[in-house]
This record gives structure tokens, sequence and C-alpha cells, in this order.
């Protein structure tokens, strides 16, 4: 059987990552991807940290570390700096944590997008400020448990869709992946990688720090989430044609992937209904959409 | 070659015969026009640039960030509001060492909306680690666009250039534009010794401790101290090419004055005039001009006002709850090295008009006051 993920490692050990960190798996498989001749743009979020400490790194490309919201331009400008130096084959990857592109990136993303760079933007969702401690962004879902929304108020409403925004924007390439599906996180970022202009990856990266789970579950709850249609793997081209990339025979009931995690257990029966309920609805209209 | 042009296109051709090859721009008047004109440029072919249309200042300076760390020459224009909004990045440029130049027409802040004169707009970005430029002409805002780079590329910290809304911006003025042949000779390609390189990868601006940060300040301290040379050297440089020279101080009639006015952007053209009929009225008055605020010429300065009996200070800008800025700054630089009483007025706020009448005013008051005074309205009305 051909393998589908690269033998190859870029990234090297010795990060600094908490165990069973999603964000960091994240960057493993795409490094090993988009190779040796890639830039990667990291904004204030758990990457800021994990790469390691000056004058270390960990990555094996050229990382610029830049402000909370800036991940996309930054890319943008760094690779408008090596296209007019003759070096447009280089790629460039603005990797930003859920604060930095649902929150505070938002804008310099929607100009980037609008204008087509010619870049990759890799959100790794970890659906809350985990770098500051654990703090309510708008990627966090119903029902969860932050430090900013205590569990006498938890956070009430759905998480941003942020693919639909993505999509609205027209871009040749969108798609969500999942870290317990890398080989479909990888033939995405193969495709993200051979598209000309702006193409955004929203990776859905668990973190057992912010989760309230035991790191051996990393993988069980990224998997769960796909399997749950909490978080359903599909691509958009031209924002239009949808196309799931993973589809799942039977899904599972939520409460399968909430009983792992601390975040969600003062959740009551209803409220679980409730959540049951927005997942269906959700993967319901997400299905009129798929071709 | 000499054309007739309005200050915000000086900047723009500075630009062009900069080569720059990075641009990133957000509109705002009174700058847009800078921007508008480099568009065509590009557009035309005149300039090999990729030219990309934020949106946003804060991500104009983003990107200008990027492109630089690459190698490549990165420039951007604003005004006020912009400048401020590109606060946080004017740091990151400068602590991350990048020598970028920004063209800032200096605008009143708002509220209320005024898009008229006032410096306070590029003051408050003085401690961000940009050198910062405060030209009075068109000429001289399309020449320190060339030794801008020049001496960023050597120091390796950005500059801004300021200028006056209205005044400078929109009025036209004799400019001689250079042979783009000299200028290649006088500013190469820039070529930095770090950059993000795939065959040599680095990351940049990390996580930093206490064990490495602190030294980071004092480096960035030492390529100030250094800039003060090099922007004297490289004005000379210039001055073998062009004819025209440029330092960090600009004293007219000084020599023999028994009190100087000190200023600063197109007060300082002003105060010239006022100059020569103050003296024609026998009295001896001299005018300094501060080009560069940042490195702050503080040996230079006293050389010239050492002798002085009395020192009067313009400002087109205001500390509030202490006084004008070149004010403070010129009272710190005296400080514990000559004694020379200062009087500080506070003048044109807002884009109203300073005319050859206040600055005499001004300056007869200082002439028949012996008292210093920090803070003086030259005109308010209340």
């Amino acid at each position: 059987m051909r393998l589908t993920i690269p033998e190859h490692e870029i990234m090297t050990p010795g990060h600094l990552a908490c165990q069973g960190c999603g964000g960091s798996l994240g960057m493993r498989y795409a490094l090993k991807v988009f190779g040796k001749n890639t830039m990667l743009s990291i904004p204030a979020c758990c990457w800021a940290v994990i790469d390691g400490p000056f004058p270390y790194t960990s990555v094996n490309v050229p990382l610029f570390h830049t402000a909370f919201e800036t991940a996309a331009i930054m890319a943008s400008g760094i690779k408008a700096g090596l296209m007019v130096q003759g070096k447009d084959t280089t790629n460039v990857i603005a990797w930003a944590g859920d604060g930095g592109t649902f929150d505070i990136g938002l804008q310099a993303i929607s100009g980037a997008a609008e204008r087509n760079d010619d870049i990759t933007y890799i959100v790794y969702d970890n659906e809350a400020y985990m770098n500051t401690g654990i703090q309510r962004s708008s990627a966090t879902p119903h029902g969860a448990w932050t430090t900013t929304t205590p569990v006498k108020h938890y956070k009430k409403g759905p998480k941003k869709n942020m693919v639909e925004i993505m999509a609205a924007h027209r871009i040749p390439y969108t798609a969500t992946a999942s870290v317990g599906y890398p080989e479909d996180f990888c033939k995405k970022l193969e495709k993200a990688k051979n598209t000309k202009g702006f193409k955004f990856l929203h990776l859905l990266a668990p973190c057992p720090t912010g989760w309230k789970y035991d790191p051996r579950y990393t993988i069980k709850l990224a998997k769960l989430a796909v399997q749950t249609n909490y978080f359903p793997l599909y691509e958009i081209i031209d924002g239009i044609h949808y196309k799931q990339t993973m589809k799942v025979k039977e899904r599972k009931p939520i409460k399968e992937y909430l009983k792992y995690q601390g975040r969600f257990k003062h959740l009551h029966e209803d409220e679980v209904q409730f959540f049951q309920d927005f997942i269906d609805e959700n993967y319901g209209i997400l299905r009129t959409k798929l071709e | 070659m000499k054309k007739t042009m309005m200050g915000n296109y000086a900047a723009s051709w500075g630009a062009q015969l900069a080569r720059v090859q990075v641009i990133a721009a957000y509109p705002i008047t009174p700058q847009t026009l800078i921007v508008e004109k480099l568009s065509d440029i590009v557009a035309d072919g005149e300039l090999d640039a990729k030219f990309i249309k934020v949106e946003s200042e804060h991500s104009a300076m983003a990107a200008c960030i990027g492109a630089s760390a690459t190698g490549a020459r990165a420039y951007t224009a604003t005004s006020a509001q912009g400048l401020a909004l590109m606060h946080e990045m004017l740091h990151w440029a400068a602590l991350a060492r990048l020598p970028i130049v920004m063209t800032n027409v200096n605008r009143a802040m708002a509220p209320g909306w005024s898009i008229w004169a006032d410096q306070n707009d590029s003051l408050s970005q003085r401690d961000t680690g940009w050198m910062q430029i405060y030209a009075s002409s068109a000429q001289e805002i399309l020449d320190s666009t060339l030794i801008g780079y020049k001496v960023s590329e050597k120091v390796l910290l950005p500059t801004l250039i300021s200028f006056d809304a209205f005044f400078l911006s929109h009025t036209m003025e004799v400019v001689d534009m250079p042979e783009i042949e000299l200028i290649d000779k006088y500013l190469p390609p820039y070529k930095p010794e770090y950059k993000m390189d795939v065959n040599d990868p680095r990351s940049f601006g990390a996580l930093t401790d206490e064990q490495y940060y602190y030294e980071f300040r004092y480096k960035m301290q030492k390529a100030m101290d250094e800039a003060v040379d090099v922007i004297k050297e490289d004005g000379k440089e210039y001055e073998k090419i062009t004819g025209r020279a440029y330092s960090l101080i600009h004293p007219y009639r000084c020599e023999d004055a028994d009190m100087i006015l000190v200023t600063s952007g197109t007060i300082a053209e002003t105060t010239n005039v006022a100059v020569d009929e103050l003296r024609a009225e026998g009295k001896k008055v001299g005018n300094l001009r501060i080009r560069v605020i940042r490195p702050y010429p503080k040996k230079e300065i006293l050389e010239v006002v050492k002798g002085v009996k009395k020192l009067a200070v313009i400002d087109r800008n205001i500390s509030p709850g202490y006084s004008g800025i070149f004010s403070q700054e010129l009272k710190s630089a005296l400080y514990n090295e000559v004694d020379i009483p200062v009087r500080s007025y506070i003048a044109g706020l807002g884009g109203r008009d300073v005319k050859i009448e206040d600055i005499k005013d001004m300056a007869n008051d200082t002439l028949k006051n012996d008292a210093p005074n920090d803070l003086i309205w030259k005109g308010v009305k209340i």
C-alpha cells in the first residue's frame, strides 16, 4: 500500500507543545506536505511559543513571528517580497489559532482572500484562546466552559462559521480537516499547495489542556468530532462546489464526543439534546450544498 | 530635470527613484495622492514593484514588514488616524530592525475631524524606534526618501518622513528630479545580511526572555547613535551628486544671533522669511530648523545655540498636560549643558495658518521678555 503521508520530517522534536497537542500534529503534517521551500507567518497563538524561545526553532523553515491580527497580511507581504525577487515558487503559509482567525485577524484574512493573494491560511482550531489560558473565542462551541465562560454562564450560541465566511469570498480552495484523519488532511494540503490564489484550511486541533481531557484521547476526539457530524470533512472549490471528503454512514450521538471533555461536563440532558439538534440542523444545511 | 509638483507627488517620485519593490497602502486624506500616483507608476510599468492594496493601514505596515523581512525594499504612506492605527506595527518594524521608509502627511488627530496640518500624529510615534524626519519643502520630501533608504539600510532602523498637510502636500513647488543613473549608484539594491531564506531557515522575532531582550534594546539605541553620523555622511554624499545638502538640523542666520527660534516643518520656511525681516529691523535673530528628531541631534543643537541669550520654540503639536514636544526635547538637551531661557509657543494646531507676522510677534515677545515660559498659546481664541 502506498503511503499518502510523506515519510520525511521537517519539524523537529524538542518543541514546547503540551502532551497530546493537536496543533503540533497539524504543523508536522503541514510541513511534511509543503516541504522545505516554505515560509511561515505565525501570529500570537500557542505556536508562538511551541516553536521554541529565541534562539531555538523547531520548524526548520523560515518563520516570521507577527502580531495577533496580522497572520494573513504578513504572509501576503512575505509572498509579495518573494515574488519581486523572482522566488514565486516558495510557498507561504499563515498558521494561526482560532482567536487570531475567527476574531482579531478576521479583517486581514478577508482582505487577503478578496485580493486572492497566493498564500495558504491554516487555522488550527482548538476552540478558545488556549495560549493565554482558555478564554472563549468566537470559535468556542455552544455549551463549552472556558475561564471567561464559567459554568454558570457557559458559552451560549454556536461557533462562528468561518468556512462559510471564506467560501463567500469565492476563494479557489476552502477545506475542513481533522488531525484524526491525517491522510485526508495531507490530501487537502497537497491541493492547497498546488492551487494558485488564496487557500483556507480549517483544521480541528483538540487541546487536552483547554478541553479538559486525558491527552491520550486527542486522536479519538479528532475522529469523534467527524463521526458525530460535529465537524464534517469537506472541501469547497471556488466557494461554490462543495464536496464531502469523509462520508459518515451513521453519525454517532454527540454525547459520545462530549463525554470525554471536562469543558462540557456541566451540560444537562436537555442541553446535550439542544447541541445534538443543532448539529443535525447544521449538517442538514451542509448536505443541501454537497455535490 | 526640474518639474513643478505637489509635495505629495515628490514623495511618489522619491519612492520610484528609490526603486521600491513592494508598496502596501491604504487611502487617507491628505496622503492619498501619493499612492494614487504610485498606482499609476506601477500600472504603467515605470516601476517594477508589487502594490498590495490593503484593507487597512495596520495591514499596510504589516505587509511592508513581511516584504522587508524577505529582503525587498518596502514603502508605504499614511496620515494621522492611519499612522495611529499602525502603531503596534511601527514597534514591530523597528524591533525587527527592518529598513522600511514611510511618508506621513502630518494631519491633526480626530475628533473633531480635521484633515489639516498638525504634528501630533507622528510625534505620538516618537518612541517606536523609527528615525523621524520633518521636511519643509517638496524637494526635501523627494531627497529625504532617497537618503532615508540609504541610512535605514545601513543602520537597520525604519525611517518616517513627515510633512505638513496642504501647506506642503498639496502645494506646487519646483523640484529637481535627480537622474536615475546617479541614484542607482547612490542607493544600490538592498542586500541584508539576514533575511527570510529557505536555504538558511531561521525564526524571526521568537519568544525572547530577559536574557536577550534587554540587549536588543541596547543595540537599537546603538544603531540610533550611529545613525547621527550616517545621516550626516549620506547627506554629504547626496550633496556631491545633487548639490543639495541635508543634515539633522538646518540653522539659518544663527552664527551671530542673540536669539534663535527653534522650528520644524513648513513653519521653519516661514520663519526664515520672518528672520530676514527681523534682521532688517536690526534684531539679531536666527532660525534653527530641527529636521531630524530621532535620533535627536543633541550635540549638533548645542553647538549652534550655546552662545545665544534666548531661545524660542514654536510647536505645531502639544503633549496635553505638559507642553510642546520639540520644546520638551530642546529643554532636556540644554539641561546640564547650558543655561539659556526658553520660551515655548504652541501655534498652528489643526492647520491654523502661522503667518510671518505671527512668527515676528513670537520673536519680539521673546526678545522683550527675559523670563522663560513653558507654554504660550499663540493666538488662542478664548
